[in-house]
């Protein structure tokens, strides 16, 4: 299916969440706002979206984006869900409710930028140490042993 | 020594007589040849009460590196990323890059791509396999699947230099043309192949005490393999029918006939065979693109030494022979990414073994996570 | 000769025939599942390889003699001899020749299927003495799965014994007749499947190999020690092999003088090579399907050759 396409059959399958999307770089992508992530999940999730394929997060300096990419078999395309989470209070509510595939990809994000998923049924650290000090992935995150390249390559 | 009881847990009475639960430890180097995990496993008795996946021993931050890397000095990082399958890793990372900058790929390369992977699929079951017959006890079985095996990475090393990181598929193309005589080679290799998969096929799933070993263990329903985004031989196994080469297809597959290979009940014996299954299906596509590659470049046209796209994120992904592996990268303009991220479907998949193993024996837990097939290089990344 | 002194000799040649059958068994299970598994196996020591074992020997032989200080020491180590000895004597009863078997008792088939059952007890004090929660669990498993194969095992001799009409193992021996051999078919395949799992090879081979996963019941034994458990394996092997051409072949299949003994070491040869093909072609069973198999399998296959057995031996009287 086409993105014009899926734009058309999300206008008739849903009014709330059509004026959300937009085309990004070829990809349909619906921002949310930050606590009716949850809401959205479950409202695409009953139009067909019924596979959870990706969960990350970007640092953007003051913000999170919090990245979540949706596929569909009946409807054979992908749409992203995008929200922004706060640096200071880093926290969200967790999809491990909607689609259990969000467990583990969740917990990675909680390693490695310290977003809190609430209702996560188990939330520790997966990839890192459990005493590891720090979220190496935010872009802040200072080690001595990290060597930076120089610019000119 | 592998396994040591860590403690003995809080006594659960039944009938009056106290039982006491045993933990496990599995790991993290294990004699069967997955990799480095560990499992912390909770046994009543031989039952398997809970088992507790942890992983994170192969964790070097490749996402991090990345972001210190330029474009062209990533791609030896993804090869380190499913080092069993490193040319489709190179090319998930280098479609997106191509997304991204909007560059176009020669057809002979991305024919040369699709055989490369085609090749590299057989390699990846071969050892998928192989290493599960192997946890059963059939050593012969992984000898032979390592010796077609061993075929494959003797192809490679002719193409390109390297047994097992190859550095390879480069965005905009690959790196180098096939030398004098190799798609000969490949297409005997081919012909020769189904015999031995055949062989494999008797040897192995034929043998009563195997089936024995493998049927009813682990059984992912379909629903539970979409909803926890299982992908690949694990998620074919249980009945879904998705196969990202025909069903979103990319590159030159669209002109390329074969089925999906699909399993009925989606136990440990039902994946390990999709694998063997599909690489009858690798092998035809193999002989259908020699057969359709014409001479002509195999590196885009007018190509920056350093690529820099322009701002924005895209997402790609190819079918993997463990799953849907994807690339997401955010570029900001400069020569280096913002952020990579890898969706791995080895992590994905292996999400399930807490769910698969409870209820079953000991021995079988090791027979779950061999169906599952992690490497855990992508795993950990 | 003195009885006693013949005794000492006997076991003495049963030792080194022990000795002699884990050095050519080890050999000839590296190559045999080498050539299975598309490879070559030793080469390099000697012709064909056949000093490997030998140089192996020797580095056992010189490695540090570690006991684990937790351990019953004294049981840990004649644990070992507990598990060697009866197989040695069981060496002693087998029909060589017609009429002639180092040591002809009156019962002997019940003393070459009884005598073994001993070795369990040196693998339950093996896993036991070691003081290990693994070794303890891989003993226990080890004794239950060599008991369970045990009676099937020894109802399949049985069934012999009831044609020949005698317990005494050079009495089946010399009463062997051609129409044993597709009457006792199924005996055979028993005593062929019992013997491997007895012996803890083959597709049987969990308290061993369960030690990829679990320490198994020799875990800590190491260097000589270690080589004791394995020449058990490979001289059990060899016992069962020569016992079941004696029994169910009648030896050389009844031929006598020379050309006999070379049938009778064909024969016998061809079952351990058996033994050996079986291990390397067939994955490895688990306890639960182990247990299956003795009590629900073997032994009313067993049974019916029992009864079968009874039944060609009233007709025949």
């Amino acid at each position: 299916m086409t993105l014009e396409e899926l734009q058309h059959r999300l206008a008739d399958l849903s009014p709330v969440l059509a004026p959300l999307f937009s085309l990004e770089f070829g990809d349909a992508v619906i921002g949310v706002e930050h606590d009716k992530i949850v809401a959205t999940a479950e409202e695409l999730k009953s139009i067909g979206f019924d596979r959870l394929g990706m969960v990350t997060a970007v640092d953007r300096g003051e913000f999170f984006t919090m990245v979540y990419r949706l596929q569909s078999r009946s409807l054979t395309s992908a749409i992203f869900m995008k929200t922004k989470v706060d640096r200071d209070d880093a926290r969200i509510d967790s999809l491990c409710g909607v689609w259990p595939a969000a467990n583990w990809q969740e917990r990675e994000v909680f390693d490695l930028f310290g977003i809190v998923f609430e209702g996560h049924p188990d939330l520790r650290r997966i990839m890192l140490p459990d005493d590891f000090v720090g979220h190496p992935l935010r872009k802040d995150y200072d080690d001595p042993r990290v060597i930076k390249r120089p610019d000119y390559i | 020594m592998t396994l040591q009881v860590e403690s003995r847990s809080a006594t659960i009475s039944e009938d009056g007589l106290p039982v006491e639960e045993l933990i496990v430890n599995v790991g993290p180097s294990h004699p069967s040849t997955h990799g480095v995990g560990r499992v912390v496993v909770h046994l009543d008795g031989d039952v398997v009460v809970k088992a507790d996946m942890i992983v994170g021993y192969l964790h070097r931050g490749i996402e991090k590196m990345a972001e210190n890397r330029t474009y062209l000095q990533i791609v030896p990082l993804t090869d380190r990323l499913d080092y069993v399958g490193s040319m489709y890793a190179n090319w998930a990372y280098c479609r997106t890059v191509e997304r991204l900058a909007g560059i176009r790929v020669p057809e002979r390369a991305e024919y040369l791509r699709v055989i490369t992977c085609e090749l590299q699929r057989i390699a990846s079951h071969m050892m998928g396999i192989g290493s599960a017959a192997g946890d059963t006890g059939a050593t012969t079985m992984f000898m032979y699947a390592f010796d077609v095996r061993d075929r494959v990475i003797e192809f490679f090393e002719e193409l390109c230099g390297a047994r097992l990181t190859y550095n390879y598929v480069r965005p905009g193309g690959v790196s180098f043309d096939t030398p004098e005589g190799w798609t000969d080679r490949v297409l005997r290799y081919t012909a020769a192949v189904r015999a031995d998969l055949d062989e494999m096929d008797k040897l192995f799933f034929g043998n009563s005490i195997a089936r024995g070993r493998m049927k009813g263990i682990g059984v992912l329903s379909a629903e539970d393999a979409i909803a926890w985004g299982a992908s690949g031989p694990t998620a074919r196994g249980s009945g879904v029918v998705w196969d990202l080469r025909k069903h979103d297809p990319y590159s030159v597959y669209p002109r390329m006939e074969f089925d999906v290979i699909v399993g009925d009940n989606g136990d440990a014996y039902d994946r390990n065979r999709v694998r063997l299954l599909e690489c009858y299906e690798s092998a035809r596509i193999i002989e259908q693109a020699i057969a359709q590659m014409s001479p002509g470049p195999v590196k885009a046209d007018g190509l920056a030494r350093l690529i820099a796209p322009p701002p924005g994120d895209a997402y790609d992904h190819i079918e993997s022979a463990r799953g849907s592996l994807g690339v997401y990268l955010v570029a900001d303009g400069s020569p280096r990414p913002y952020r990579m991220k890898v969706r791995s479907p080895a992590f994905c998949n292996l999400a399930l073994l807490p769910v698969l193993a409870v209820g079953h024996t000991f021995a079988d837990l090791i027979v779950v996570l061999g169906s599952l097939d992690p490497v855990f290089g992508e795993v950990d990344r | 000769m003195n009885s006693f002194l013949y005794g000492m000799l006997v076991g003495l040649v049963a030792g080194l025939v022990i000795a002699l059958a884990a050095l050519v068994g080890v050999w000839a299970e590296r190559k045999v599942s080498a050539r299975i598994q598309l490879r070559y196996g030793p080469q390099e020591s000697g012709w064909f390889g056949l000093l490997q074992t030998l140089a192996d020997t020797i580095k056992l032989v010189l490695k540090e003699d570690i006991t684990p200080t937790q351990a019953d020491v004294p049981i840990f180590r004649m644990a070992p001899l507990l598990v060697f000895v009866p197989c040695a004597a069981a060496l002693s009863v087998i029909p060589f020749a017609t009429g002639w078997a180092p040591f002809n008792i009156a019962s002997s088939t019940l003393f070459f299927l009884a005598v073994p059952a001993l070795s369990v007890i040196g693998v339950l004090v093996a896993g036991w003495s070691s003081r290990n929660t693994y070794a303890s669990i891989g003993g226990i498993r080890g004794a239950t799965q060599m008991i369970s194969y045990e009676l099937p095992r020894t109802i399949s001799v049985l069934a012999l014994c009831v044609l020949a009409g005698s317990v005494s193992a050079v009495g089946v021996h010399d009463a062997f007749r051609w129409w044993w051999l597709p009457v006792n078919a199924i005996g055979f395949l028993v005593y062929f499947i019992a013997s491997i799992a007895e012996l803890n090879r083959g597709p049987f081979d969990l308290p061993e190999a369960e030690s990829e996963l679990v320490a198994g019941y020799f875990a800590d034994y190491s260097g000589i020690r270690w080589a004791i458990f394995m020449m058990v394996e490979y001289g059990g092997m060899v016992a069962a092999s020569l016992f079941g051409t004696a029994v169910f072949f009648g030896g050389g299949l009844g031929v006598r003088g020379p050309l006999g003994a070379v049938i009778y070491a064909a024969i016998a040869a061809s079952i351990a090579f058996a033994m050996l093909w079986v291990k390397w072609t067939y994955p490895r069973m688990r306890p639960d399907q182990l247990m299956n198999l003795a009590w629900k399998v073997l032994t009313p296959m067993a049974l019916v050759q029992l009864m079968l057995a009874g039944i060609f031996a009233a007709v025949i009287s």
